[in-house]
């Protein structure tokens, strides 16, 4: 059976980014308006799969937004702690999406 | 029909050098105002707290005098927010200094210059406090009380247009602001056109990053925005970017946790029915937008404060077996620090291992972490008020994991390899302490604006 396509395949942007000082967006952009509706129907992305990906309870998924006039989706974690306190490791909040990269669209 | 144009060079002011050719470029197209924004908070607590800046000197000084002679070449205004990163007093009165020394160089002509200052004192916040103005706490904070105050370090507030509108209205052809909006500080000559401030506001959240709206992806690069009612359109000024509705509704919801709303003092700016369409080949065209007025202005407070003095160290580790049980090793390396120097948090002190090769970036959040990597590299960060017990905390924090007690241990001469025997000296550690908004009756009450004439003739006279 032929492997399902991955976000990395569908998606032309995803990343992360600070929302303020306390959260963490998340954009998943399409260029092609039916690679949007796809990934958007098959519910892999919704708030509880992310709060699964993450490993985090679902009240820190404090957005969880299809944004049409963009091709896009987009949620919002918040931090354990705000952006560039001692013991925090990305103050841009830029380099957490990898994970989403492997999610497989069925 | 009203009908402005807005050149801006960059997001982010000084933080990279800003690219001068598609910049004289947009000036070839005669824009009625140039606009950056030089602030942000992404930067982390630490400029604000100990009131420094991110930014080297050179950079900004790069950015002002190629955006300052452009703009007196044109003869129109110019405005800078958030001044030297933090929009503190100091970054103020650092950008004004930085513009008359430019200006001496150059041996412009005189101007007219606005200053505004938005730095308040924790006095400032503690009467209004006292007074029964609530300091709300914002995405998900509580409110803040006299402690939280008394752990903040310093405080800026986050002006809106109000005060940016009055400075050009009195005839300012230079404005340095303090913190401010991002899109307040482009809204400001809209609305003073006429403009509504859906469109003021709207147009400014667009244009705020430069060509970050654009694609292929470029930073520090120019964008020229052509404003009329309800109708902004935005050119990359790159010969290599395009403006397209993608890009544009891309950047719309960039870093933001809510893609249809912009908060300002005055309200927000509702972005639910926006359209975005293409105009031409480098050009996309937006619509549509709201303003939504509050009952009452809220003015946004941000806020750092001091945590400790930081030291960091560097450990590496190869032995499989280590690696596999580094938990082990952590946590005995804690225990021990424990005893030493009594229970972190309650005895005033705090220690990171952030494990390089395993979870260092994403830690807890990490979905993927390996059971055996290569090799780890795990940055030791303690944090205490004393800056010598922070670096003999850090210090032994380190050696602690050298001496690692691991049952199965093959090399019994040292668990893990230390780059250096050394304890790097880290910038203090803050954290933001307010993430706050304030009621107000007046937009502009927390903020003054002083005025001068940058006339190097003049000062040489007297």
């Amino acid at each position: 059976m032929r492997n399902m396509p991955t976000l990395r395949d569908l998606a032309t942007t995803i990343r992360s980014k600070n929302a303020g000082v306390d959260h963490i967006t998340f954009d998943v952009i399409f260029r092609e308006r039916r690679d949007f509706e796809r990934v958007r129907d098959s519910g892999v992305l919704s708030r509880a799969k992310v709060a699964g990906l993450y490993g985090i309870p679902l009240e820190r998924v404090t957005d969880f937004v299809v944004f049409e006039p963009a091709n896009a989706i987009k949620f919002t974690i918040r931090r354990e702690r705000p952006s560039g306190s001692p013991g925090e490791s990305d103050v841009f909040g830029a380099q957490q999406y990898a994970p989403l990269f492997d999610i497989e669209v069925p | 029909m009203t009908d402005i144009s807005i050149l801006c060079p960059t997001g982010h002011l000084g933080f990279t050098p800003l690219e001068p050719a598609s910049f004289h470029a947009g000036c070839a197209l005669k824009p009625d105002v140039v606009i950056a924004d030089s602030g942000s908070c992404d930067i982390g607590p630490y400029p604000l707290g100990a009131d420094g800046q991110a930014s080297p000197v050179a950079w900004q000084r790069h950015d002002l005098e190629v955006m300052l002679l452009a703009a007196r070449r044109l003869g129109v205004p110019m405005i800078i927010g958030s001044a030297s990163d933090t929009g503190t007093d100091r970054g103020v009165r650092q950008f004004a200094q930085l513009i008359r020394d430019i200006a001496r160089e150059h041996g412009l002509a005189p101007f007219r210059m606005a200053t505004i200052f938005s730095e308040l004192t924790k006095d400032q916040v503690l009467a209004r406090m006292a007074a029964g103005a609530p300091v709300r706490g914002l995405d998900g904070r509580a409110d803040a009380d006299a402690a939280t105050i008394a752990r903040t370090d310093r405080i800026v507030a986050v002006m809106g247009a109000e005060p940016i509108c009055a400075a050009l209205r009195d005839g300012a052809e230079v404005v340095i602001a303090g913190r401010s909006s991002d899109c307040a500080i482009f809204a400001a000559p809209l609305l003073n056109a006429g403009l509504s401030p859906a469109t003021a506001y709207y147009a400014g959240k667009l244009m705020e990053c430069a060509s970050f709206c654009c694609e292929p992806f470029m930073g520090k690069e120019s964008i020229l925005g052509r404003i009329t009612e309800d109708d902004i359109r935005v050119t990359a000024m790159h010969p290599g970017q395009r403006c397209t509705p993608a890009s544009l509704a891309s950047h719309a919801m960039y870093e933001r946790r809510d893609p249809f709303r912009e908060y300002v003092a005055t309200g927000y700016v509702d972005m639910t029915d926006v359209r975005y369409e293409p105009w031409d080949e480098k050009t996309a065209r937006a619509r549509g937008a709201r303003f939504v007025r509050s009952d009452r202005p809220m003015v946004k407070l941000e806020g750092a404060g001091k945590v400790g003095e930081r030291r960091l160290a560097i450990v590496g580790i190869r032995d499989p077996y280590t690696i596999e049980n580094v938990d082990a090793a952590m946590d005995w390396a804690r225990a021990r620090l424990a005893e030493r120097f009594g229970p972190p948090g309650e005895a005033g002190w705090a220690v990171h291992y952030h494990a390089y090769g395993r979870d260092g970036v994403m830690g807890a959040m990490d979905p993927h972490r390996p059971a055996r990597p290569h090799e780890l590299g795990i940055v030791v960060e303690t944090v205490c008020a004393d800056a010598k017990r922070a670096e003999e905390i850090c210090a032994l924090a380190a050696r602690n994991l050298f001496y690692a007690r691991l049952k199965e241990v093959k090399g019994t001469a040292g668990a893990a390899a230390l780059m250096s025997d050394e304890i790097l000296v880290g910038k203090p550690g803050y954290e933001w302490t307010l993430n706050h908004a304030m009621p107000v009756d007046d937009p502009a009450e927390l903020f003054r604006t002083a005025f001068e004439t940058v006339d190097d003739g003049a000062r040489k006279a007297a």
